[in-house]
């Protein structure tokens, strides 16, 4: 099965003709897909098979403040306070804001500003470890809880109590998504395990080890929204997280599984949402829009511990990984731990690194500053070596369309890359840019290298400023 | 410690690329010219090196003495150009006006604009309609193929005309399209390119196996050269219906001439086809509607490099009016 996957994905991506025979053949199997664009990287994920390990706590740690999407939380400790696992740091006060948890035990030893991977300073609390004591409340038992004792209600009140973000990378508060706005359904829970970022394997991993809680804290997402089934995605390439969870899933009711193509960007929301639901969420809207709630699995799974064990979110599911990575892992990290100790754990960078991203290579970051700390989202430290890394230089657009194929929101990327060179935001915002998801199809696609996306990113941002200072006008 | 790049994302690329793309189509010339030398002879390679060369050579000279820029002959372009361009001439033509199409076809067409990517029309056609323009004579005198190391034919029998070119002639002095069918090459001869012609239009089963072989390998869609074929097939066999009398038979407008060649090669260059599927098939059939219309009612024999190009002025304007459905571009049902 898994050789037969491989195949598949070799032969779709380099042969024409096999294309339309294959997808016929994958119909009868019923595996899904978006049809408008995409493109088909190299899989390369070399941590699929590597067991997680817990990573050893480090002896000073920082926590970023604000490690979510929205307004900032407010730190409640001071310096010199002795903390234990699981104590609040930081408070989310907003609406659209999240909590922060102590994932040591120690003293408070400053809190300053401190540069994150990006390079900016960022409010920081300064951790001086010391043992591992944990708060009484929290279960720390292997024991898995079945039962699911809260109501909706509760559950969503647990899940910002216990500072649950989204981990799939945009680190958007997960309570805020299930507080429907009035008038509006949600019909579908969708649990996003397609995982089609090349290299990253973490989902894959927690999905094979963390089976039962993975599914349990799914349910509860379902749960809390009240709705009979649970949609789970889940690219072809992962065929034995498939075949585990669909035996697992005997024993939960309304569970349904989805095989998804091997195919980026399956897992992007817009993307999931119409491969299994069929449905297209509308230009600029959300996809509460047109009643569907995603999630991810680490999410799911972290929502599980807050509901049933009463843990906070604390550590992070991270792949190290890359093409000159002798031994790729996946660890099981606190938040705060430095991303150097990863690296120095597997002895260093390898000689012929281009670039350290956070996130997986199509949509990920790059890591400005080596000394910066993990948090909330930080799902793969991937390694990129200077043969795949370094960007060929750029030539003329032969108009080739290749951009225009790959972009599964049908957008020309040909066209908005220019206008955005010529700072014609008006005209962009008439191409839809707003509609741009940044999956980078574009500019994989380029056979002339050009940087599509650096040009559509920067023109994007632009003409959102520009769109938000005409509406507050 | 050694220092990393930053950047946006994404942070791979394809290894696809604007060489890799060219070299592709070159390979996939490559049976079209074996067929070319075996009805032509040396004049075949004698004409496809020359016509090579002076593109390449045109481009260096123009790139290096008048735009002063970074030299770009090695990305492949200009030689797909040249050996589109020779595929296009009578394997007789003096090597002189050869090397004046090559100035059209990089010097007006292809540099003028900024070279690779901002040409509007196709190079190698400008240089071919340049010369039909310039050179009729020559350019309308064909050699009758003989296969390579065969006898000579005799003196008298080694030029004539093209099969549309004499159905052309028979049409305008009023005679009836069914008593041409006899003088018409076969099937068989038209497949294989037994037939007067260009260089590269006489084996159309060469240049369909080039035509398979590019899209195996993704640098053309099938949009342009299906419904290109396709329209022209089907409004030429209305015609046929219309008046039997008067038109031929819609298969031999596909295999006589340079519809191939044209639908195949020609109008699926990147750089002058629109950028959408839909665009594409728009494209395609304009191109395949002009080319009977042009060959049924010019005065030109042939219509193929004429359709062509009158297409690719439009390609702007068929780039704005066919875009690419949107996704959520629908609104919600409710």
């Amino acid at each position: 099965m898994k050789y037969f996957s491989v195949l598949l994905d070799n032969l779709t991506k380099k042969c024409y003709f096999c294309k339309p025979k294959i997808l016929f053949l994958i119909n009868l199997n019923s595996v899904k897909t978006f049809r408008l664009g995409g493109i088909h990287p190299e899989n390369n994920k070399f941590a699929h098979s590597s067991q997680i390990e817990e990573f050893p706590l480090p002896t000073q740690a920082v926590l970023y403040a604000t490690q979510h999407l929205g307004a900032p939380s407010t730190v409640v400790v001071a310096k010199g306070d002795k903390v234990k696992v699981g104590q609040l740091l930081a408070k989310g006060e907003a609406f659209i804001s999240a909590n922060l948890h102590s994932p040591y035990s120690g003293t408070i030893n400053k809190i300053d500003a401190v540069a994150d991977i990006t390079g900016y300073k960022k409010t920081a609390i300064v951790i001086d470890v010391e043992g591992d004591e944990w708060e009484d409340d929290i279960d720390k038992s292997p024991e898995i809880k079945r039962e699911i004792r809260l109501s909706p209600a509760e559950i969503i009140e647990k899940i910002k109590e216990k500072g649950i973000v989204g981990l799939g990378g945009a680190c958007f508060p997960t309570h805020v998504k299930f507080m429907v706005p009035q008038g509006k359904k949600a019909e579908y829970m969708i649990i996003n395990a397609a995982e089609c970022e090349p290299y990253i394997s973490i989902d894959n991993r927690v999905m094979l080890e963390r089976t039962e809680e993975f599914l349990i804290g799914a349910c509860i997402l379902r749960d809390a929204l009240q709705l009979p089934t649970l949609h789970i995605g889940v690219e072809h390439n992962k065929a034995e997280a498939i075949e585990k969870l669909t035996q697992t899933a005997k024993n939960y009711q309304g569970v349904e599984i989805h095989t998804l193509r091997t195919k980026y960007p399956q897992g992007a929301e817009k993307q999931l949402i119409k491969a299994i639901t069929g449905r297209e969420v509308p230009s600029g809207k959300l996809p509460i829009d047109v009643g569907c709630i995603v999630n991810n699995v680490c999410t799911s799974y972290a929502v599980y511990e807050a509901v049933q064990k009463n843990k906070p979110l604390i550590s992070n599911f991270l792949s190290y990984t890359g093409k000159s990575i002798q031994t790729p892992k996946n660890y099981l990290v606190r938040l705060g731990t430095p991303i150097q100790n990863i690296i120095e754990a597997n002895g260093g960078l390898p000689e012929d690194t281009e670039k350290l991203i956070s996130g997986g290579p199509m949509m990920g970051k790059a890591i400005a500053n080596r000394d910066a700390f993990t948090s909330k989202g930080f799902s793969c430290l991937l390694i990129i070596n200077n043969k795949e890394g370094k960007r060929k230089e750029s030539i003329n657009c032969i108009r080739c369309g290749k951009c225009v194929e790959a972009c599964p929101m049908g957008l020309e990327p040909y066209l908005l890359a220019p206008l955005s060179e010529a700072a014609r935001w008006e005209d962009m915002e008439k191409e839809h840019v707003m509609d741009c998801i940044e999956c980078g199809c574009c500019q994989f696609s380029c056979p002339s290298s050009r940087p599509l996306l650096d040009h559509i990113r920067l023109g994007k941002n632009k003409t959102g400023a520009m769109i938000r200072a005409r509406s507050t006008k | 410690m050694a220092l990393l790049q930053v950047s946006g994302s994404p942070h791979v690329h394809t290894d696809e690329s604007v060489k890799k793309i060219m070299w592709t189509v070159i390979i996939a010339l490559v049976p079209t010219l074996i067929f070319s030398v075996i009805y032509f002879g040396f004049d075949a390679i004698k004409l496809t090196l020359v016509s090579v060369a002076a593109c390449v050579f045109f481009e260096w000279l123009i790139q290096k003495f008048l735009l002063k820029g970074p030299i770009t002959i090695q990305d492949g372009s200009a030689v797909v150009t040249g050996i589109l361009l020779a595929f296009n001439l009578p394997s007789n033509l003096p090597i002189w006006i050869v090397v004046i199409g090559a100035l059209a076809a990089i010097g007006i067409a292809k540099m003028t604009f900024g070279g690779l990517g901002n040409n509007p029309f196709n190079p190698a056609l400008v240089g071919r309609v340049f010369l039909l323009i310039s050179f009729p004579v020559q350019m309308t005198t064909w050699p009758r193929p003989h296969l390579l190391f065969s006898a000579p034919l005799a003196a008298d029998a080694t030029t004539g005309a093209t099969p549309l070119g004499m159905i052309k002639m028979t049409l305008t002095q009023g005679k009836d399209a069914s008593e041409l069918m006899n003088a018409l090459p076969t099937y068989a001869q038209m497949l294989l390119g037994d037939r007067g012609g260009s260089l590269g239009e006489v084996a159309a089963l060469a240049i369909i196996a080039g035509g398979i072989f590019m899209l195996i390998r993704k640098v053309i869609s099938w949009h342009i050269p299906v419904t290109f074929i396709g329209s022209a097939f089907i409004f030429a066999a209305i015609l046929h219906l219309i008046n039997p009398g008067l038109y031929i038979p819609p298969s031999y407008h596909i295999l006589c001439g340079g519809l191939l060649l044209g639908a195949i090669f020609m109008a699926t260059d990147m750089v002058t086809s629109p950028m959408s599927n839909w665009g594409k098939i728009v494209f395609g059939i304009g191109c395949g509607l002009l080319t009977i219309i042009i060959r049924v009612a010019g005065s030109y024999p042939e219509g193929v490099s004429f359709a062509i190009l009158i297409m690719n002025a439009f390609v702007p304007l068929i780039n704005k009016g066919f875009k690419t459905k949107r996704f959520g571009s629908q609104k919600i049902k409710s």
